[in-house]
């Protein structure tokens, strides 16, 4: 989100899925949107049968990729190289669209010069994909009447996460390809409500609606409304937080429906961490690892049917959910567990009902301004900003950019550079693991692991026939996987679209397969993203130990 | 693309097949390298017309199509083996499971079964066939023959085998006062010969079409009231201006030669003794409506006309009146010709072009209609064999010539597939509005001056009529008026010996077999009909009524519209009693 924040100012995807379902040109980034995101891919398709032509960038040859009119196998952290040799070949084809160009964005001149040094060639060297591919992919961005970049944590996940944004929102603003419609930059998200819980404010830096917490005027009018005083600095990402737990500086947490127990990188590290507080709370609906720590538990409601109230998807489209079922046992909704909890602190909140709630929001996020519970109900869904309530909701985000005169501030363009992923490969480690999903799980399992599938095969190692000749294992033996942080033990699946150098796992089944104890724990200064999706392994077979 | 292949291995002859059929556009996905793969969505897309192709490839070169051979054939295409699997079991010709080395195919349709098997069985014996597995098949399109089979034979193409023996030759006559018109060239020209066709007026038309222009060509199919042959008399050139106003950049015209209403052969005919006619026809259709892509769909049961036609594609495209730039007109065009594999639905147009695209021979809702949304969704002109061989006449000889034969409102002549017990069977040429008296009786009346029971007129889809209805002018009209139809020129007769229950009850059979299953009132009421004419009780009829009705208002296509159609007659004329 830090990426796009920057860019244009407001951290969302820029377009509608009924976009995408009109596109040209689809560029799907370091995504395995064909699992990660099943029902998104669903509108995908449609895209494609309506013509538009896709390209997939991803070290794996994905299901999504088996889609692509073209799949580009980079190297692991090769994005902004890629990203920049595009730029530099659409400039050197005078394929850029210069008046898009020069009368909406700040900083071409220095990115012209700044992407000068990555050529075609130096490309290729880099992230081992052909010149003649790259050059294609450029060109085909560049001139489709409307193009759209997507991506997912194959951009994010990286130590460099912001910057590989950067480096695409480049390519948008080069073209002109955001602003308009069927044009735009899509992060996909991985949740029905990724895009609330950002938009409600649990970002460190921001209030509900993006508001600035550093700025005195947005802060007063929350203040104003909530009768306290409201910090002036911002808070702590999640990485930051840890960082925190470990020089003793944070001694309670509360954890709200998250598993950082299983799901940070280096997780052993972070288990240590989590058992060294002197207070932890976390609120579920089920047992987790992270559960297992706590000294409070808070049993929670379920999201979905057991809560009033709304989400908000990808597309920025706020909808009403509604309770159907009353939760079991002592499990109240959140809200309730946050009534409680200030009332133990002293504010009785009692008098509010969670539309009372969700029209305080609307009166301090102006964003939010127009949808009413009666309007949210009536149009099945509004897409913010909509600033009041004869405002229709926005289809797609920045169409300032094309107004005579341009609406707000330039976007500009940001100079980044490629920086190798922090765990390099040697002699010792040689092989590069990258993560990702697959279909039938979910995250660290905690909300799918419970349910059968017929096709999951578990956490293995994927490798292609090459590396296991060359570590000398063979389909489905069981072998020590190692980094320079830990070992563990994994199954080795031979898949036959794999590149050969490149190893990979799903992380759904934590307990069985504990990936994160070989993952580095590298992030974003930027984001607070950890790198999970470049890591130096080598692979040993179990009897040799 | 989520395909999900299977392990099992294709032979050496499944791949060299496959590869006949693929080796020319290069398989659904290519590695460019290890980091560049070209695949996806569109290039399976666009390789999916070539399914059928490559399943008649499996078929033929290992007479069955097996598992191995399936999956390469899908990762070669990019198409799911489930559905291709759905596809290969959608035809009767193609065997999902292993099959004899030899399987033949005998009709034992209406036309053929009241003959009885011994003479096909003669000629299938002196074949050296006499031992190998049969399977009964429907109607094969050989009426006005002794009987007839078709051979699949492991490694070899699809073989034909036919009575013909002294007096039971077929008669193709015209009884037209200016001469014949369709069947002008049947007889006299050599069939597999440019040369010989363009002796005897062949292309002229074309000429006449590029000098006058496709606008004038439309209005003079327009003007000349060109109604179609196939059995459903639309108006040819509604369809053809529709067309012609779509700016697509791609259009197509396809000649449907799927020619399976029991007891009709006309079209076969005409294909296999003047294939460069339809040829010409197609083309010039192409011209008038600006098409860019030309089709023949004939049944996989035909294989004269099949290889006939196909030579006669090879030999236009030869000599430049097909391809680029035709006798320098600017214009480019050429067609394909794709064989079907043994469905009688793939006879509906939209089935059609399900069947030619790689799907199951389904028909399609209307609207949209083909003119806007046909073949690969792109305007689209289908027309029967026979309505396409009245085009070179029009444009050769004018409206008014066309409009002198038949009625205002049916012009033209009309092709009849006399069949059954009748003298001469055979295929006859008259002006519409011809009797069916005048047309029995050309065909020397009933066959051993036995006493005429029932006709059958229009073929399966049509009804049973007695001697009521023998002075009726055949025009679209009148039998409209009457409550009967013309179909597709089918005129069986039945004489007192014809077992009428066996008859009707193989009429039943038929549809159910034939039905694609895809809407329910058809898929379940043609079976329905099979259990009432195979039950002892008598008929009900409000039942049969209630059930005809249900097909007919609640089925998709003209299959299950007009199922209950023979039986309904048989009923009211009370045969089955």
């Amino acid at each position: 989100m830090v990426g796009l924040a920057t860019v244009f100012g407001a951290g969302g995807g820029t377009s509608s899925y009924e976009e995408i379902e009109q596109t040209d040109c689809i560029l799907l980034w370091g995504s395995n949107a064909r699992e990660a995101h099943p029902i998104f891919f669903h509108h995908l398709i449609k895209g494609i049968r309506n013509g538009a032509k896709m390209y997939a960038v991803d070290p794996r040859r994905t299901s999504s990729a088996k889609w692509a009119d073209m799949w580009l196998g980079l190297e692991v952290g090769s994005d902004i190289v890629l990203a920049n040799a595009i730029g530099r070949e659409i400039i050197a084809a005078g394929l850029a669209n210069r008046e898009f160009i020069e009368r909406a964005t700040d900083g071409f001149a220095a990115y012209e010069s700044h992407v000068d040094s990555y050529t075609l060639d130096y490309a290729e060297m880099i992230t081992k994909i052909p010149a003649e591919a790259i050059r294609e992919v450029a060109h085909a961005y560049a001139k489709a009447p409307t193009a759209q970049i997507l991506w997912t944590l194959g951009i994010t996940e990286h130590a460099t996460g912001s910057d590989n944004v950067f480096s695409l929102c480049n390519l948008s603003l080069l073209t002109g390809h955001v602003g308009r419609w069927g044009s735009g930059l899509v992060p996909l998200r991985g949740q029905n409500n990724v895009q609330g819980g950002g938009d409600m404010g649990s970002l460190p830096n921001k209030l509900p609606g993006f508001a600035d917490i550093t700025d005195v005027q947005a802060r007063g009018r929350f203040e104003e409304v909530w009768g306290v005083p409201v910090p002036s600095e911002p808070g702590k990402h999640l990485t930051l937080m840890f960082e925190a737990m470990e020089q003793g500086e944070l001694e309670a947490v509360w954890v709200i429906g998250e598993n950082p127990a299983d799901s940070e990188a280096d997780v052993s590290h972070a288990r240590k961490l989590l058992s060294g507080l002197d207070t932890l709370i976390v609120s579920d609906i089920v047992m987790t690892r992270t559960v297992e720590l706590a000294d409070v538990v808070f049993p929670a409601a379920a999201g979905w049917a057991e809560t009033d109230g709304t989400v908000t998807s990808s597309e920025r489209r706020v909808q009403r959910v509604r309770k159907a079922l009353n939760p079991p046992g002592e499990a109240v909704d959140d809200i309730e567990i946050l009534v409680r909890m200030a009332k133990a602190m002293g504010h009785d909140w009692s008098n509010m009902d969670n539309e009372a709630w969700w029209d305080e929001l609307r009166s301090l996020s102006p964003m939010h301004g127009g949808m009413s519970y009666d309007r949210l109900e009536s149009s099945g869904g509004l897409q913010w900003p909509c600033p009041d309530e004869d405002h229709p909701g926005t289809i797609f985000l920045h169409a300032r950019l094309w107004a005579d005169p341009v609406g707000g501030p330039r976007a500009p363009f940001t100079c980044v550079d490629w920086v190798a992923p922090a765990d390099a490969l040697d002699d010792d480690f040689p092989l590069r693991l990258t993560t990702g999903r697959a279909l039938d799980s979910y995250n660290t399992g905690v909300q799918s692991g419970s349910m059968n599938s017929p096709i999951r095969y578990g956490d293995t190692l994927d490798v292609s026939q090459l590396d296991a000749d060359r570590f000398d294992v063979t389909d489905g033996e069981r072998v020590l996987v190692s980094s320079r942080r830990g070992s563990i033990e994994m199954d080795v699946r031979i898949v036959g679209d794999m590149s050969p150098g490149l190893a990979f796992t799903t992380f759904h089944f934590p307990e069985k397969v504990d990936i994160n104890l070989l993952t580095i724990d590298a992030w974003d200064p930027k984001s607070g993203t950890a790198e999970f999706k470049a890591t130096a392994i080598n692979v040993t077979k179990l009897a040799e130990v | 693309m989520d395909l999900k292949v299977g392990t099992d291995q294709a032979t050496e002859a499944e791949i060299a097949a496959v590869e006949t059929v693929v080796g020319a556009v290069g398989p659904a996905v290519v590695l460019q390298s290890d980091r560049v793969v070209v695949g996806g969505f569109h290039r399976s897309a666009e390789r999916r017309h070539l399914l059928l192709p490559g399943l008649h490839a499996l078929q033929q070169a290992n007479g069955w199509i097996s598992p191995g051979g399936l999956q390469h054939l899908c990762t070669e295409l990019g198409v799911p083996p489930a559905e291709a699997y759905g596809v290969a079991t959608f035809y009767d010709m193609l065997a999902t499971e292993i099959a004899p080395d030899v399987v033949v195919r005998r009709c034992d349709d209406i036309g053929c079964r009241t003959q009885g098997f011994d003479k096909i069985d003669t000629t299938l014996g002196a074949a050296g066939l006499g031992g190998e597995h049969v399977e009964d098949s429907p109607c094969l399109g050989l009426c006005d023959h002794g009987g007839a089979a078709v051979v699949q034979r492991k490694g070899a193409p699809v073989e034909g085998y036919r009575v013909v023996a002294g007096a039971n030759e077929p008669v193709i006559e015209s009884h037209l006062a200016s001469g014949a018109r369709l069947l002008a060239r049947v007889g006299k020209v050599d069939p597999s010969s440019l040369e010989s066709y363009i002796a005897e007026s062949g292309y002229q038309a074309l000429n006449t079409a590029i000098e006058q222009g496709p606008d004038a060509i439309v209005a003079s199919i327009s003007d000349a009231g060109l109604r179609g042959r196939g059995g459903a008399a639309f108006p040819a050139g509604i369809k053809w201006r529709g067309m012609a106003d779509q700016n697509q950049s791609r259009k197509h015209v396809v000649a449907n030669a799927d020619e399976s209403e029991p007891g009709t052969f006309k079209d076969r005919v005409l294909m296999e003794h003047d294939p460069f006619a339809l040829v010409e026809s197609l083309t010039v259709t192409g011209f008038a409506t600006g098409a860019t892509d030309g089709w023949i769909y004939i049944r996989g049961e035909y294989p004269l006309a099949i290889e006939r036609v196909r030579n006669a594609v090879v030999e236009a495209r030869r000599s430049g009146l097909l391809g680029r730039d035709i006798l320098g007109s600017g214009w480019d065009f050429d067609i394909e010709v794709r064989v079907g594999a043994g469905a009688y639905i793939c006879g509906e147009e939209t089935a059609l072009f399900n069947s030619i695209e790689g799907f199951r021979g389904e028909p399609r809702q209307k609207p949209p209609f083909p003119t806007t949304h046909g073949l690969f969704n792109e305007p689209t002109v289908i027309n029967n064999v026979e309505t396409l061989f009245n085009v070179l006449d029009i444009v050769n000889y004018g409206v008014d010539h066309f409009r002198s034969i038949g009625s205002e409102a049916s012009a033209g002549p009309r092709l009849f597939c006399l069949s059954g017990a009748v003298a001469r069977p055979g295929v006859y040429e008259h002006p519409m509005g011809v009797t069916l008296r005048q047309v029995i009786a050309a065909a020397g009346g009933v066959a051993h001056e036995a006493q005429l029971k029932t006709i059958l007129l229009g073929g399966a889809a049509g009804s049973f009529v007695n001697d009521s209805v023998l002075d009726l002018p055949l025009t679209f009209e009148d039998t409209r008026s009457a409550g009967v139809s013309l179909g597709s020129g089918v005129v069986m007769l039945f004489d007192e010996t014809a077992n009428m229950a066996d008859i009707v009850g193989r009429i039943t059979k038929f549809f159910s077999h034939e039905s694609c299953g895809q809407c329910v009132p058809c898929r379940i009421g043609t079976q329905r009909q099979v259990e009432m004419v195979g039950s002892d009780e008598p008929i009900d009829r409000d039942l049969f009524d209630d059930l005809a009705a249900v097909m007919g208002d609640a089925s998709i296509c003209g299959l299950g519209h007009t199922a209950a159609s023979a039986l309904r007659s048989a009923l009211d004329l009370e045969l089955l009693s």
